[in-house]
């Protein structure tokens, strides 16, 4: 651009000299003219406060003690700040690799359907979301409740159907001597035999939980040869005395009871009824145990703690590479739409098969568009701060911390340590300017 | 912070207020006539409560026709608001804030004119704790106008009734009620573990009734160290509920997955998923369920430990003066006043720290009733974290806020608790 306005420049300096100076100076002025606007832009938010921050972050946190090289030295030994480095070394190493491979199958795949316009601007479209939005959307989609968050709605609702959660999820066992866990059912203890009863109370079941037609819970009559037994919620407003069938203390209908022999197999088993009693007939001897099954007692799914201090950073990572992989499929497919179709032919009458075309003629040749994504991304990627932010809820910010995201809360944060703050910011923008200069060096290159 | 624009939220019952301010002009009248001038002020109340203070407003300019006040909202940025403008040398004449820590800030910088002058009026009208705080160096320079008690515990009625359970008076008697809780099926703790601050509040309650004030002080001032035995103490009593992990919904991780709006639904929804949360009075406003005080849900104070008499934990907005005019004067003595404060006390939402504000004057019972306990404390404290250095006492993921949660995480390790808020506190300190 500047040669060729010097060529233009030129033929009038060589006919009249004397006119060809103020000329110059104008044309000076006008570029000058044009350029101050941007200039004082940039100075005033860009150049004056990088300056700012390296002077500083050589100071305390209230600006008014020099320090020296204090807050660099504290970098290094600030707990946040190292979990933030190594969350910042994970986002590098897994996010722009995976957002580039995703964006270049989306962008190769949708080569070959016939709604792939519809395809690409579904994909594309959290692009349209801010960042901080996406976020709180995913935040919203990852909380643990089944109920709440949609991701372990859906897993819950699968999880569900395959193993049901029993009537009496939440029940506990009344008295010590009706033992076992959720997993294994309760088994009362006390050996039964012939004329023995055995009162299975169960408590920790909201009035809205009992099943439906349960009725006065009835103390068991005891019988020769039989085994009789009740199943009730052994609770009344108060508490009432446990281990004992009193008024106001409803039955447990539709449990299943088993019987086990002595030697440990089932003897029988049996439903109770509305007011919770069961028998068993035919009872000889001793040594029988009653419980009831653990299918009873299954707990519904209760959700991936996605947002909690293990899932979080990843939680975070799909929620960018959702927003991202949208922009990494639109220029790659720009790239692939400009790759010559003949060399493709070429390659495929040659007789290479489709995994062949893609791997060692589709790829080589995209390589500059795929770099030119994967770079975007690595810069983004060290920046990020604002969805993890809005993702990680206020119990694990620090899990998921990262680099920017500790500037912030170490400057803004309620600590407001200014100069720990820049330093902070400092040591991103170093991690930055290599990046940043290979992405220069490639546009030079380029241009 | 956030709650307070919350609070008021549950306040926006247009309410018959003519005759009150008619009282109050008559009042304000007598005392300020013929003062002229503009008072300018800026502060934390938006929204709701900025409508409602500016009613307070009006009642003093209707009888002092020659004095303009002209109130703006910084909300939640106040602190940065009021450190830029002294910084430039032009502050506004009266400013409302919610930390001491930032009037303390800028009274030892010079910045505050003290209000001794109105030494009188709050001798009258407040309990001693009030001034106390206010003050610096035997100085007033803080004029607490809005309240806000944190030493009250919210209960669904209908899980109390079918656990046939009363409001416990004292610590053991809670524990046997959410034991019983439990058998009826309801668990007995909401728990907003997401958000630090609902942990530390939870903790400077067990802890001023355990330890009592004088440490209470002590540790605020960082002069008891927070391995301290009394610290010690008051963990282990707060282990005895975070311990009781089925009695938290979700157990112990739920908690920390559940912030404080949540926490507060579990407990005040039709169907409650907990029986009781610890919080302060501005619980009713936070909650989306359209349940109705008195029928759905209620409240008590929070219980005794080992037989401490009744104490106040909680919180407050106060007024400063950065200019001495006779107009400022005039409104800052006017605002001390109970017919001011009960302007805005019959508008709800409000909970004035001034004794003399009348009963009847605040329309919903519950807001009546923790907001008397508030005024008539005979040991009231301000809410310890927010009285600590920010890093410490109030920062996402850090401090106070970051090993409590740690602390619900796992209550069983009471010393390796107290020696990180030790370690933590330490740095705070060193730093500040």
């Amino acid at each position: 651009m500047s040669g060729g306005a010097s060529v233009t420049a030129e033929p009038p300096a060589r006919g009249a000299p004397p006119a060809a100076e103020p000329g110059g100076l104008r044309k000076h002025a006008v570029a000058v003219g044009f350029m101050l606007p941007a200039a004082i832009l940039l100075g005033v938010w860009v150049v004056y406060p990088a300056v700012y921050t390296v002077f500083r972050s050589f100071f305390n946190a209230t600006g008014k003690k020099f320090v020296g090289i204090d807050n660099y030295t504290a970098l290094w030994s600030d707990e946040l700040i190292h979990k933030s480095i190594v969350n910042n070394v994970y986002w590098v190493l897994v996010v722009p690799a995976l957002i580039t491979a995703i964006g270049l199958v989306f962008a190769v795949l949708t080569e070959r359907i016939s709604w792939s316009v519809a395809f690409k601007t579904a994909v594309f479209m959290p692009m349209a979301i801010s960042l901080f939005a996406a976020g709180v959307i995913w935040r919203i989609m990852d909380q643990q409740e089944p109920g709440r968050g949609a991701l372990n709605g859906v897993i819950g609702a699968v999880h569900d159907s395959f193993s049901p959660p029993g009537v009496l999820a939440d029940a506990s066992p009344s008295v010590p001597s009706l033992k076992g866990s959720a997993s294994q059912g309760l088994v009362l203890q006390k050996p039964l035999g012939s004329g023995g009863e055995a009162l299975l109370g169960l408590t920790g079941i909201p009035p809205e939980g009992m099943p439906a037609g349960a009725k006065q819970a009835v103390a068991p009559q005891p019988a020769d040869g039989k085994i009789v037994g009740v199943v009730w919620r052994d609770f009344k407003p108060g508490g009432g005395v446990p281990g004992k069938v009193e008024p106001g203390e409803l039955g447990i209908p539709g449990v299943k009871v088993a019987l086990k022999d002595p030697k440990g197999g089932t003897f029988a088993s049996t439903t109770s009824a509305a007011d919770g009693t069961f028998s068993f007939d035919g009872v000889k001897g001793t040594g029988y145990k009653a419980a009831i099954s653990a299918q009873t007692f299954r707990k519904p799914f209760s959700g991936v703690a996605w947002l909690g201090p293990r899932l979080v950073t990843p939680a975070v990572m799909i929620a960018y590479i959702w927003v991202w992989a949208g922009f990494a499929m639109v220029v790659i497919a720009a790239g692939l739409s400009a790759i010559s179709r003949e060399v493709l032919e070429a390659s495929r009458t040659d007789g290479a098969t489709e995994w062949q075309v893609f791997r060692r003629v589709t790829v080589p040749l995209l390589a500059p568009v795929l770099s030119v994504v994967f770079i975007t991304m690595l810069i983004n990627v060290l920046k990020v701060f604002d969805i993890v932010l809005s993702v990680a809820p206020g119990s694990t910010q620090t899990d998921a911390s990262v680099i920017a995201l500790a500037m912030w809360r170490t400057s803004f944060g309620g600590v407001n340590d200014f100069g720990l703050g820049s330093a902070i910011a400092v040591f991103l923008f170093v991690l930055v300017i290599p990046i940043l200069l290979l992405n220069v060096r490639r546009f030079k290159r380029e241009a | 912070m956030r709650i307070k624009k919350l609070t008021a939220l549950v306040a926006l019952t247009a309410l018959a207020v003519a005759a009150l301010v008619a009282t109050s002009t008559a009042g304000a009248k007598t005392k300020h006539r013929g003062v002229s001038g503009s008072v300018s002020m800026t502060g934390i109340w938006t929204g709701p409560e900025e409508q409602n203070f500016q009613a307070v407003i009006d009642g003093f300019t209707k009888a002092n026709p020659g004095v303009k006040v002209k109130y703006t909202s910084s909300g939640d940025q106040t602190p940065t608001v009021l450190s830029t403008a002294v910084a430039g040398g032009n502050p506004p004449d009266l400013a409302a804030v919610g930390q001491p820590g930032l009037m303390k800030d800028f009274a030892s910088r010079g910045a505050l004119k003290p209000i001794d002058f109105a030494k009188g009026v709050i001798a009258k009208n407040y309990t001693p704790s009030w001034s106390t705080l206010g003050s610096v160096k035997g100085h007033l320079y803080g004029l607490f106008f809005k309240g806000a008690n944190k030493s009250t515990v919210w209960y669904n009625v209908k899980a109390f009734k079918n656990a046939g359970v009363k409001p416990p008076a004292t610590w053991p008697a809670l524990v046997t009620a959410a034991k019983t809780l439990r058998a009826s099926g309801t668990p007995a703790y909401a728990i907003g573990g997401a958000d630090g601050w609902t942990l530390t509040d939870l903790f400077e309650n067990i802890y001023i009734r355990s330890a009592g004030a004088a440490k209470y002080d002590q540790l605020t001032n960082h002069q008891l160290k927070w391995t301290d035995g009394s610290v010690k103490a008051a963990l282990k009593i707060m282990g005895q509920i975070f311990g009781d992990t089925a009695n938290i919904p979700g157990g112990r991780s739920g908690a920390l997955q559940t912030d404080f709006p949540t926490s507060v639904d579990q407990v005040l929804n039709a169907t409650p998923k907990a029986a009781m949360i610890f919080e302060g009075d501005f619980v009713p406003g936070v909650s989306k369920s359209g349940s109705k005080a008195l029928t759905d849900y209620n409240v008590f104070s929070f219980p005794s430990v080992n037989g401490s008499a009744p104490a106040v934990v909680g919180g407050g907005d106060m007024v400063i003066m950065f200019k001495d005019t006779p107009a400022a004067r005039a409104f800052v003595s006017y605002l001390a006043t109970s017919q001011a404060a009960a302007i805005w006390a019959s508008k709800g939402g409000f909970s004035s720290p001034n004794k003399n504000v009348k009963a009847s004057t605040y329309k919903d019972p519950l807001n009546r009733s923790t907001a008397i306990a508030l005024a008539h404390a005979k040991t009231f404290r301000f809410d310890l974290s927010d009285l600590q250095p920010a890093a410490f006492g109030g920062t996402v993921g850090q401090g106070e806020w970051k090993i409590f949660q740690d602390f619900l995480k796992n209550p069983k390790n009471v010393n390796g608790i107290a020696a990180s808020l030790e370690k933590s506190a330490a740095a705070a300190y060193k730093k500040k």
